[in-house]
């Protein structure tokens, strides 16, 4: 890295010279990080480059403009001098951006949709979908000659020669177009052009995809689809749904109509609906039906208090906790005080998964070990009583926060200045009194921000109580999958992930109205600690 | 601490006081009760796991027994059962919550850098609006993340669901915030007047921040790097969402499906798994423990 050493003394040289000296020096001494700058760049736009085809090939033009747009500012930023700031910003910024602010957007957007089971495709989507799971095979219709064939992609085709003689070829993409020049053999096209010809064996291992082959005959639904499910004959299916796209209807065989009556599916008169539906936005529905349908307003009453209930609670338990324990073992006479403290802080180092779920089986009602061992055989609901089960997760979240508090409380108690205290102890303080009036005080100071961090963690700590009680015991009352120790953001991973029905707007309703919750609260909280003042 | 007065008096020397229970009793002697009351309340969950993981046979019911019977039979069951890829569960936990802290610190480090040391218009928007993002956690927004993911998955399969790849991407979208606010704190103590010393020397910014700047913060990016790797190896609810397939899970999604009913889990194979997958973390705090006790007092003396 070191170029000619530039210890001689300062000769008299023109301002070129010494300008030209000063560039050879920069461009030798940073060569390797020129090099990497542009290797990594250039990683940078390879990707940006694939990415491009894809979403083109996609027809993702929104997505791909924004790709593109990013590139490139990507590209100016480390190409241009100075910006130096930016460059050191940019990377992490575009993770936050993305898995961090537009995910926050997006849930927004979905709160007001009825997205979820049954209601996750477009409109399009929807009606193919209905049409390809209602096909059936024309009777007496005409036989065609198809071959399985195999596009560049890997995606699966037919070439199809009709009675007529005339070839065609397509996907479920691309419905069927004519080909000339194709390869004949007795009357039927066995190649063409572009496309790899599968054996009779490659067929025999692809039949799932053979399956799912059902190529729409032109971009009107009802004029049904060309499937062959052998491989080598072709038929005509067709729905025996009929989509009327004047009147926007669905008829069925037994002539019902459903119309989109913008609820996000076809329904019937007699309110008999056709699954599955697509996505529409719904306005304010997802939240009013929150917090305005009984059977969902009380759960989410509920869970909101105990929410708020677990939340200080754990920050209450497990800072008086460590507190008392830092000032028990803050006494220099006492001996061995190291090895209490390397002892006490181990909950703190294992994994709260794995603690909350052993927890969980010492807990456990009936074969448990606090019921069978510490309770000699008692037979204590634990985790099964709506009230018991609150308290055993304040025990097991005490068990598994009050090292940290101890740990904060000793680094703060120490960094109280003796001479307070001394002070205090000459004009006749008692030591509850030099206690709450002086070293309580001083220490809420400093351990308050962290108080309120604590909090914030404990408001949405979905480990602790999906691992010990995953929320139960269950309501059987409320429609939706949600039980007595539920906090918010439990109940919002239960709505959107488990249960016969995911209802993601619900959910995303309820994410909604946490980060409102955790937005005044944090608010409120820090125009009191006024901790960002100390930015500087 | 109260005998360090300087005696003025040669009478106020006090001898060497004759030994009183009844006194070493209130001054200190209590305070042992409550730390072997406090060792044993920390202690007997992990007594409890590490008994029934040597248990060979074990249901829950006969975990409790403790250390009744002593072999290694439920770690080779857990390590050899085809329904329960334990290895791989740690293989990707060890791969994900890895790849998720070296960035995390590398692009946090980055940004503390940019914020210590440039002045720069809209600094204090941005270290304010990093920790006001951080205070929505990323669980939230969960539902979105994972109709995201899933829709990249069909345009770039290997990026989107059921891969490591994804969710790494997914966690690093919280890389600037806590942890940046840490190491922004620790990079202010480091002075200035050493990268004013190097850039006089002719070092570029980026020769300054990779080999000095890096150095003299060594100790907070152990301890950022430690932290996220805790965080990663316990997150659940995002891992459970994005990845799916049996293979692909972190322990924390994988062992918490193995008990998700106790009663008729096989309890002394999980333990057994629990124990393995708590050792790696567990070693790692032990070693640091220097470094996180400092940076927890740090941060609450601050």
């Amino acid at each position: 890295m070191t170029t000619e050493a530039p210890v001689e003394p300062p000769v008299r040289r023109t301002k070129q010279q010494r300008r030209a000296a000063h560039i050879a020096e920069h461009a030798s001494g940073s060569m390797w990080a020129v090099v990497a700058k542009l290797a990594l760049l250039g990683i940078v736009d390879a990707i940006a480059v694939y990415a491009l085809i894809v979403l083109i090939g996609y027809q993702q033009w929104g997505v791909a403009t924004l790709v593109a747009a990013v590139t490139i500012l990507v590209n100016w930023i480390y190409f241009s001098r100075g910006k130096l700031p930016a460059k050191y910003l940019v990377p992490g910024v575009i993770f936050l951006l993305i898995f961090q602010v537009f995910v926050l957007g997006y849930t927004g957007y979905i709160a007001f949709t009825n997205q979820g089971t049954g209601h996750s495709l477009n409109k399009d989507q929807a009606i193919s979908s209905l049409m390809a799971t209602s096909l059936e095979r024309v009777e007496d219709s005409a036989t065609y000659d198809v071959t399985v064939v195999e596009s560049g992609a890997g995606e699966l085709g037919l070439l199809v020669t009709d009675p007529d003689g005339d070839v065609w070829v397509g996907t479920n993409e691309t419905g069927l177009e004519e080909v000339s020049g194709a390869t004949m053999e007795n009357g039927k096209a066995v190649a063409v052009d572009g496309w790899t010809s599968l054996k009779f064996g490659d067929v025999v291992n692809r039949s799932d995809e053979l399956e799912a082959l059902s190529i729409p005959l032109s971009d009107d639904p009802n004029d049904g689809a060309l499937r062959s499910p052998d491989g080598s004959k072709g038929y005509l299916y067709t729905s025996t749904l009929t989509y009327d796209p004047v009147a926007d209807t669905m008829t069925n065989a037994d002539g019902i109509v459903f119309a989109d009556n913008g609820t996000g599916s076809f329904t019937a008169d007699d309110g008999s609906v056709l699954v599955p539906g697509w996505t529409v936005g719904v306005g304010f529905d997802n939240f009013i039906r929150a917090v305005t349908d009984q059977r969902l307003a009380q759960p989410l009453m509920y869970v909101t208090a105990w929410t708020f209930a677990f939340a200080i609670l754990s920050v209450a338990t497990t800072f008086f906790l460590g507190l008392f324990l830092a000032i028990v073992f803050n006494d220099m006479r006492m001996k061995g005080r190291k090895i209490y403290r390397s002892l006490m802080i181990l909950p703190y180092a294992v994994p709260s998964f794995l603690s909350a779920l052993v927890w969980a089986g010492m807990m456990n009602q009936s074969f448990g070990f606090i019921n069978e061992v510490l309770f000699g055989g008692a037979d204590i609901p634990w985790l099964t009583d709506p009230w018991l089960a609150k308290v055993s997760i304040l025990i097991v979240n005490l068990w598994l926060g009050f090292p940290y508090m101890f740990l904060v409380c000793m680094g703060a108690l120490q960094s109280i200045p003796e001479d307070a205290l001394e002070a205090a102890k000459m004009d006749g303080a008692k030591p509850w009194a030099i206690f709450r009036l002086i070293k309580l005080p001083l220490l809420l100071v400093s351990v308050a921000p962290l108080l309120i961090a604590s909090f914030a963690f404990n408001f949405n700590n979905f480990n602790v109580i999906y691992m010990l009680t995953n929320g139960g015991p269950r309501d059987t009352a409320a429609p939706i999958p949600v039980g007595f120790t539920d906090i918010l953001i439990s109940m919002v991973y239960k709505v959107a992930f488990t249960g016969q029905t995911r209802d993601y707007g619900l959910a995303s309703a309820y994410s909604i109205l946490i980060f409102v919750i955790v937005a005044v609260i944090s608010i409120i909280a820090f125009r009191r600690t006024k901790s960002l003042e100390e930015l500087n | 601490m109260s005998t360090t007065a300087v005696p003025t008096d040669i009478s106020t020397i006090p001898t060497k006081r004759p030994f009183k229970f009844g006194r070493w009793f209130t001054e200190t002697g209590w305070r042992h009760i409550v730390g072997v009351v406090m060792v044993i309340f920390s202690l007997f969950p992990i007594i409890f796991v590490i008994s029934s993981s040597l248990n060979p046979n074990g249901t829950l019911t006969g975990s409790n027994a403790l250390f009744s019977t002593i072999g290694l039979d439920s770690y080779l069951r857990i390590l050899n059962d085809p329904q329960v890829p334990f290895m791989q569960w740690f293989g990707n936990t060890l791969l994900v919550a890895g790849i998720t802290s070296v960035a995390t610190v590398f692009l946090g480090a980055l940004a503390a850098y940019a914020f210590s040391r440039m002045r720069f218009q809209g600094r204090r928007v941005g270290l304010m609006s990093i920790v006001i993002v951080q205070m929505f956690p990323q669980i939230l927004a969960v539902v979105a993340i994972f109709l995201l993911m899933s829709t990249l998955g069909e345009w770039f399969p290997a990026i989107g669901l059921n891969t490591h790849a994804g969710l790494i991407l997914v966690y690093l979208g919280g890389a600037l915030g806590v942890n940046t606010y840490l190491m922004y704190g620790f990079f202010n103590t480091v002075p200035k007047d050493i990268d004013e010393a190097a850039k006089i020397d002719g070092a570029s910014h980026a020769r300054i921040f990779f080999t000095i700047i890096l150095r003299l913060v060594a100790p907070i990016l152990a301890v950022v790097a430690l932290l996220s790797f805790i965080a990663t190896v316990n997150e659940f609810v995002v891992a459970s969402v994005i990845l799916t397939d049996k293979e692909a899970q972190t322990l924390a999604v994988g062992l918490t499906q193995l008990v998700s009913n106790p009663r008729y889990a096989d309890w002394s194979a999980f333990s057994a798994g629990a124990v393995m997958a708590a050792l790696p973390v567990v070693a790692l705090f032990l070693f640091l423990q220097k470094y996180i006790v400092g940076g927890l007092t740090a941060g609450a003396v601050k």
